[in-house]
């Protein structure tokens, strides 16, 4: 089995996000940046079934700026075989991703498509869903248990109520939780050797799918900042200002 | 041109935040119809009819359609979708399972999780965890939207009684099959809707010591929360996690107990109205969104909190 697996350039889930002053968008500049935390989970969880001898290959991809290539190879250092950067300036719509994803599916014939459940910097939670239904494969979202069954997956899927199983045939969709395995560091020598494995590189452009925007970002701006609050000395003074100050209890 | 809402229900009655997406979809355009599908959900639809706000029922039933898998779903939307200028669902797990696919399919750019309708064409909607409000506006002829419950007041539920339409279901998808699903029961109130939360993180230590949570829930009749860490350590099942990945919460009162606040779980619970924070050390980041900060250490704050409430004797709904 061939697994495909998406990963974003994000910023690191670490950093205190700032507004630009201008609110065209958040700064980015000298941000550090790093993998999409639950696209970690994505690949982790395909290099956890290669070794268990049920897939063959391990293929990264990323969609973005020339830059993503560091995503890419970061998935490689962690067990990937090879990465593709399909390289493409600006805002990238989820709906423009799961086209070019489409057209590296085609090329590349995966088994299998693992990807973050959703993105910290976006926060759409669209693209798997959306290269699902263009390929017209199952989708398994969410997912925080994968079990490999023959050409069949069964995966456990974490929703508001609780959790859902089911079974999917392949080739199918997977996006990944947070919570479906512990994704490993890489090894020195595995950086090192990372960095003689392959990446191609393609311009989205060159794949034949128009990626301008559909949507038009006015502005970004600051929430609402609360009113600082203050400290209670006691639990007594705590239920008490709830009681008579706050009247929520 | 009229608004298409996805209703979400258990095929027996709907889903509290049916309610919410209603009432932001009627902010768009008056003429909201809700599509119900499912097996058996004719009890749901009724309840759907009378919500005053819609002004049509669309029933579609098929045994396929009992265990909302989004692959059956999603064309018996697009089939539907012509009529429609948007399609509006609730940003939860089944309308974040099911909008893009329906997106995808109408070759629209999906806006989730809008907290405000600005326009039909335009939307206010949290990015970067909340840290940051995008307004957007789709140029799309079609928009597919799905919104944040705990942002739009719950429609009215009573006293319409829009006509019940019955269309044809779609073929079943065969490559998908449901299992089973593992739903917890309880008899507090969902976290979700709950006007009080309390909510406990890596601090609680055990699993078991979540029951000096527990008490304090039964006395304030309050949900019960929890952080990441907490969920991820096995404290507690997934179904409790708020925060970016997991449930956005909006009560009266939120209690956070032995939680840092990483911007990750600030961003499911910094809306509600009330912050309490309890925690030992006095550098932790919840403290800077608590409206009552208590620096102490949880083991010996939350039996006293419990017993100071047992003083008031105050329980209320």
């Amino acid at each position: 089995m061939k697994i495909l697996v998406a990963v974003k350039r994000v910023i690191d889930y670490n950093v205190q996000v700032r507004v630009k002053e201008d609110n065209t968008g958040v700064v980015t500049d000298n941000v550090k940046m790093s993998t999409n935390p639950p696209d970690d989970n994505a690949i982790e969880e395909a290099v956890k079934i290669k070794e268990s001898g049920k897939a063959t290959e391990v293929v990264a991809v990323s969609v973005g700026e020339e830059k993503a290539q560091e995503t890419v190879r970061k998935a490689l250092a962690v067990g990937a075989d090879r990465g593709i950067l399909v390289k493409a300036d600006g805002i990238l719509e989820p709906l423009a991703v799961s086209k070019l994803l489409k057209k590296i599916v085609e090329k590349e014939k995966p088994d299998l498509v693992f990807m973050g459940k959703q993105a910290i910097d976006d926060d759409c939670n669209q693209t798997g869903q959306m290269l699902s239904a263009l390929l017209n494969w199952p989708q398994a979202t969410f997912a925080s248990k994968i079990e490999v069954k023959d050409n069949k997956l069964e995966v456990t899927r974490e929703i508001d109520e609780g959790l859902e199983t089911i079974e999917i045939n392949v080739p199918a969709i997977v996006t990944c939780d947070l919570r479906l395995n512990e994704p490993r560091y890489a090894s020195l020598p595995n950086i090192m050797k990372a960095k003689k494995k392959p990446i191609e590189q393609l311009n989205a452009s060159d794949l034949g799918v128009d990626t301008s925007p559909r949507i038009e970002q006015i502005k970004v701006e600051e929430p609402p900042k609360r009113k600082a609050g203050i400290k209670v000395s006691s639990v007594a003074e705590l239920v008490q200002k709830l009681k008579n100050e706050a009247k929520v209890i | 041109m009229s608004v298409l809402l996805i209703a979400e229900h258990n095929n027996k009655e709907l889903r509290p935040f049916t309610l919410n997406a209603v009432t932001a979809a009627s902010q768009i355009d008056a003429d909201v119809h809700a599509l119900i599908i499912g097996q058996s959900c004719g009890d749901a639809a009724k309840a759907l009819s009378e919500l005053p706000l819609v002004k049509k029922v669309i029933q579609v039933e098929a045994t396929h359609y009992e265990n909302f898998i989004a692959e059956n779903f999603a064309p018996v939307v697009v089939k539907l979708a012509n009529d429609y200028s948007h399609i509006i669902c609730s940003a939860n797990t089944f309308g974040k399972n099911l909008m893009p696919r329906i997106a995808a399919a109408l070759d629209t750019s999906q806006i989730s999780d809008i907290t405000k309708v600005i326009s039909p064409e335009t939307f206010l909607r949290p990015i970067y965890a909340g840290n940051a409000f995008a307004t957007v506006k789709s140029k799309d002829p079609k928009k597919c939207v799905t919104i944040r419950p705990t942002s739009f007041d719950p429609c009215e539920s009573s006293g319409g009684s829009a006509p019940i339409e019955k269309a044809d279901a779609g073929e079943e998808f065969n490559q998908t099959k449901f299992i089973k699903r593992e739903e917890i029961k309880s008899d507090r109130p969902e976290l979700g809707t709950a006007r009080v939360v309390i909510s406990g993180g890596r601090g609680m230590q055990s699993g078991d010591n979540f029951k000096l949570i527990t008490s304090i829930a039964d006395k304030l009749n309050a949900a019960i929360g929890a952080s990441r860490a907490a969920v991820d350590a096995g404290y507690i099942s997934n179904d409790h996690q708020v925060g970016q990945t997991g449930k956005v919460v909006v009560p009266d009162l939120y209690i956070a107990v032995g939680i840092s606040g990483a911007i990750q779980h600030l961003a499911g619970m910094k809306e509600s109205k009330i912050i309490v924070a309890i925690n030992k050390d006095g550098e932790a980041p919840i403290f800077s969104v608590a409206d009552y900060g208590l620096e102490a250490d949880l083991f010996e704050a939350l039996p006293q909190f419990l017993e100071e409430l047992n003083k008031l004797n105050t329980i209320q709904k």
